[in-house]
């Protein structure tokens, strides 16, 4: 059989991808975060599921977003081969043809889809799908390469997983599951224009319209700093819904205060220092969203499950 | 999708070694499948599904 538009000449791909190179195409590390404030979702949501079921939803929303994550790098192999985070990618570097990250993308996008509303719902399978769809064709075909809000929007297809796991048990969107969202949407700009400032030469090269790009180093400082604060407002709202009590809110407003510090300090200083702190800040934004989310769980769990509190 | 007349030795074997490795992969993904179905619909009908009103 002939691919003819996936012929490159390349020797590699004619001897056929590794299994691990189909993996990577699902972006197994983008998973993890998915998985986990997915788990956390479902866990927080007032309710219960059959463990089964939460296990089966759990694997659909993470195959679902493996999913996307396909359809992200056969769509953008083009610009993945001029970017050095990228160029290693399964599509670039000529281990995989991209006729077959897009199969791979639409069967997955499908059977995870279709499963998760046979287990759970349609509200989740719904929500899994419009997640998908909002990542692979509004974020990667239409937005990413036109405006410099791209971190904005496509942020937005990252933090569906906790709404997704709060509807597969409770088969409803609330204020507490669009908080959840809310807090993984406002975390997203600050997290990456702090990786985009670092690794700016990277995205002009492949011509995204990254913000400190198109706007100025100052310009997305300044955007780091707005987002920042409306972050650490919102993480405050499931604490005011009576979600969750003090376990949650004061290591919250605790973390809330760091990362605002860390993003003045990197706001405030300039050049090569800047980059440095730049960094920093994309690290501690990392933990800060893990941590955030544990102790969301712990919160809850000692009340629901032990009655501590 | 290779033209394994074109190929060395060498290649061949690596060429049989990778396609043999995503056969397997595939192969369990379908058998992940069937217990996933199975399950669910275990879960799903419960305990009394021997329990019939008539």
């Amino acid at each position: 059989m002939a691919y003819a538009d996936d012929r490159t000449g390349n020797s590699q791909l004619a001897l056929g991808g590794s299994v691990e190179d189909y993996v990577e195409l699902l972006k197994p590390r983008v998973m993890q975060l998915v998985v986990f404030t997915a788990i956390v979702g479902m866990l927080v949501a007032p309710g219960s599921i059959h463990p089964i079921l939460g296990i089966v939803a759990i694997l659909c929303i993470a195959v679902g977003g493996g999913a996307s994550g396909a359809l992200n790098m056969w769509y953008d192999a083009d610009i993945d081969a001029v970017m050095s985070r990228t160029i290693n990618r399964p599509i670039p570097a000529g281990r995989v043809p991209g006729s077959h990250a897009l199969a791979m993308g639409i069967t997955l996008s499908g059977f995870s889809v279709a499963i998760l509303g046979l287990a759970t719902n349609w509200v989740a399978a719904g929500l899994l799908a419009f997640t998908i769809f909002f990542y692979s064709v509004i974020y990667t075909m239409w937005l990413k390469r036109s405006t410099p809000q791209n971190i904005v929007i496509g942020g937005a297809s990252g933090s569906f997983p906790p709404m997704i796991g709060w509807a597969a048990v409770t088969g409803t969107i609330s204020i507490d599951s669009v908080l959840l969202f809310l807090i993984i949407f406002l975390w997203t700009p600050p997290h990456f224009w702090a990786l985009a400032l670092y690794k700016k030469g990277d995205y002009e090269a492949a011509g995204v319209p990254m913000l400190p790009n198109v706007a100025g180093e100052r310009a997305t400082l300044n955007q780091i700093v707005i987002y920042t604060l409306l972050l650490v407002a919102s993480s405050i709202g499931p604490v005011l819904t009576g979600l969750v009590g003090w376990v949650y809110g004061v290591p919250a407003a605790l973390l809330g205060l760091g990362f605002t510090v860390l993003a003045l300090r990197v706001w405030r200083s300039e050049g090569v220092e800047m980059k440095r702190r730049a960094r920093g800040l994309f690290t501690y934004s990392l933990g800060y969203l893990f941590v955030l989310f544990v102790v969301l769980l712990a919160d809850v769990g000692l009340n629901r499950w032990f009655g501590v509190l | 999708m290779a033209d394994e007349r074109e190929m060395t030795e060498e290649q061949k074997a690596v060429y049989l070694k990778r396609r043999r490795a995503r056969s397997i992969a595939i192969g369990a993904v379908l058998a992940l499948l069937v217990v996933i179905f199975y399950a669910i619909t275990v879960a799903k009908l419960g305990p009394d599904v021997l329990v019939r009103d008539i």
